[in-house]
């Protein structure tokens, strides 16, 4: 019997209400154009409930404190955009490597550089995969709208407590600083997923066990455990020994740990009949006007359907290939000069013509311009 | 003394990676001596270090143990803290990790006055890496970066810390093991940002390049460029050219203006507004 209120939000406002209904605590970060809104909501919203927020001297200090407040037991934080992003990347992966549960948004504009702070982008796709140095896993999620930045914020606290992983929230300029207004529920009827904590023995804990849920309980500090953490690779006691095979121990476990949950992450929804043999893979903003487009096609008799990719990281592969059994033609429409169409390519392996539609200077993909590649005969 | 000084290692982490006649494990031997003369509880501490030769020394600390990226180790410390205030926390950095890559963050800890005890491992050199010149490398000191004198100038780090607004600031050397305990005890009872340098002996890559010599020659170096602060005031600048002053260089103890504190009195206001 949740009792739910209407609220008029902007993206950016939207992963602090999510935010504050998963049970953040703690917030720091650095101001950055788009994603500013983020860190002045939490500042001005934690303390009311006991958290805290910090304002940092820089991107770098602003993950490394949101880090360092997860460690001491809180729900972590942190914003930025693309620089900021760029930045945050060496303490990333110590985050993935030290299995810190932690939220980093990056709400997407134009780069490289300084680039086009305005603007949206969805240039970060890679970099949100592979922007720290090594081989790594990583959760990445994209709303495409309001509710959903809401409803994948407190999806992404879930999914970063439950599985000692960063997760990133890949928002776009324009999901960041759209308005809409959304149905939520009270912060407090919102039931969110904390960590795993250890219980009793103290003397033989081993912080980095191998379990058969791959996920170590974690114990906050000072809470007696007194254990060490290090971006070293380590054994299950988390000291460092400096083998190969602890190196490759570690390292299938991360992997594995997202692999063998790959159906709790991975999320996406879609409206594929059996007659449509174009489908629109899209993600973030663009979903909108995919969807939009197709739905368009529709009516002038063009069987195609739409699949939205919420979960961009690890990747939906094997719903990618499901479609490309059936569908002659894919069409990718992103704000980047073509990221995520190659990760769909290598799962297509050429059973269907995959056709992106790309623009990196700013502006948008409007329906017409999916329509227009609806409309194309597939040849 | 009659410390236990095992009680707060992890013996079997032992023998620790640094090269003979290094200054870092009199650090950390005398830091556990001055934890031991204050009632700090063990299960609520936590020690936080970053990159290079004084970033191994939390390996062997029986704590809660953090070792981080480089130069980053007092930006963690500051969530660590701030997250849970009721946490004694040490940093422990070097002179390339505190005052060059990290240097921000030293700074910045220092004007927010934030409740952290660092102590900042000052060998003059890049250890780890091979002995390259660092922030805190003398103006004409040979460093494998520097192989014609290092062109640089060092910074005076009480000075800074001191400016910055730390409200403990003070100096020691490895030479003085008994002064270097009661700087570090009065610093980690200190309320507030707490900066202690200690010069720390590298024979393999600092000393024998400069033609100071060994361990032990090192350690008379140390006490031939350092003055008591008591006496310092009493020298010319001419006296003072080439010197440190060693001992507690600055206190200024308000613990209400100390960070958490602070912030923690927003949080009680607004829940008191709210009733």
């Amino acid at each position: 019997m949740s009792e739910k209120k209407k609220v008029l939000l902007q993206g950016d406002m939207a992963v602090v209400e999510g935010g504050m209904a998963a049970g953040a605590e703690f917030f720091a970060g650095y101001p950055i154009t788009p994603a500013s809104e983020v860190a002045e909501g939490f500042a001005k919203e934690l303390p009311k409930v006991g958290g805290k927020f910090i304002q940092m001297e820089d991107e770098l200090a602003g993950i490394a404190c949101a880090i360092g407040g997860s460690l001491s037991g809180k729900k972590s934080i942190t914003a930025t955009s693309g620089p900021g992003f760029s930045l945050k990347q060496e303490n990333l992966g110590l985050g993935i490597m030290i299995e810190a549960p932690l939220v980093v948004v990056d709400v997407q504009r134009v780069g490289p550089s300084t680039g086009l702070p305005t603007s949206p982008s969805q240039g970060d796709v890679m970099q949100a995969k592979w922007g720290t140095h090594g081989d790594h896993p990583i959760i990445a999620l994209s709303p495409s709208s309001v509710k959903e930045t809401y409803d994948l914020t407190i999806k992404a606290f879930d999914l970063t407590e439950k599985y000692r992983q960063p997760v990133i929230l890949l928002l776009d300029e324009i999901v960041g600083h759209m308005r809409e207004k959304i149905e939520v529920p009270k912060r407090e009827d919102v039931e969110s997923i904390d960590r795993k904590r250890p219980e009793g023995d103290r003397e033989n804990f081993n912080p980095y066990e191998f379990t058969e849920d791959h996920v170590p309980p974690m114990p906050d500090y000072g809470t007696g455990y007194r254990y060490h953490t290090t971006g070293l690779f380590h054994d299950k006691t988390g000291f460092p020994r400096g083998t190969s095979e602890d190196a490759k121990k570690l390292m299938d476990r991360f992997s594995a740990k997202l692999e063998e949950n790959k159906d709790d992450i991975i999320l996406y929804d879609e409206d594929i009949r059996e007659e449509d043999k174009t489908v629109v893979v899209s993600y973030g903003s663009t979903v909108r006007s995919a969807i939009s487009a197709v739905n368009e096609a529709r009516e002038n008799g063009i069987n195609a359907g739409w699949l939205k990719l919420k979960t961009i990281w690890p990747f939906a592969g094997e719903k990618i290939e499901e479609i490309a059994k059936k569908a002659d033609k894919i069409i990718v429409p992103e704000l980047n000069q073509g990221q995520l169409i190659r990760e769909i390519e290598r799962h297509v392996k050429g059973r269907a013509k995959v056709v992106g539609i790309n623009r990196y200077d700013g502006t948008l993909i409007k329906p017409e311009h999916v329509m227009e590649e609806l409309k194309k005969e597939v040849k | 003394m009659g410390v236990d000084i095992e009680k707060y290692l992890r013996s079997d982490k032992l023998p620790h990676i640094w090269c003979p006649g290094c200054g870092h494990g009199t650090i950390l031997s005398n830091l556990i001596r001055a934890i031991d003369g204050t009632d700090i509880d063990p299960d609520k501490t936590v020690v936080v270090s970053g990159i290079g030769c004084s970033g191994r020394a939390t390996g062997y600390l029986d704590f809660d143990t953090l070792h981080t990226t480089h130069g980053r180790a007092i930006a963690y410390a500051t969530g660590v803290k701030l997250a849970n205030p009721e946490l004694n926390v040490i940093v422990l950095t070097g002179d390339g990790d505190g005052s060059a890559i990290g240097g921000n963050h030293l700074i910045h800890g220092c004007r927010r006055n934030i409740d952290l005890t660092v102590v900042l491992f000052n060998n003059q050199i890049y250890g780890m890496t091979g002995g390259q010149f660092s922030p805190m490398t003398p103006t004409g000191a040979t460093a494998t970066t520097a192989p014609y004198g290092n062109v640089d100038q060092q910074f005076d780090l009480c000075d800074l810390t001191k400016s910055a607004g730390a409200s403990y600031v003070a100096r020691g050397t490895t030479s003085s093991p008994r002064q270097l305990v009661k700087i570090l005890k009065e610093g980690l009872n200190h309320k507030g940002f707490s900066f202690v340098e200690t010069f720390t002996q590298c024979p393999v890559n600092y000393g024998k390049r400069n033609n100071i010599g060994g361990p032990t020659d090192m350690l008379e170096w140390q006490d031939g460029i350092t003055v008591n602060i008591n006496k310092w005031d009493k020298l010319s600048d001419q006296e003072k050219e080439d010197k440190f002053p060693v001992g507690i260089i600055h206190q200024n103890e308000q613990p209400e203006e100390e960070y958490t504190n602070r912030y923690q009195k927003i949080i009680d206001d607004m829940a008191e507004e709210g009733k």
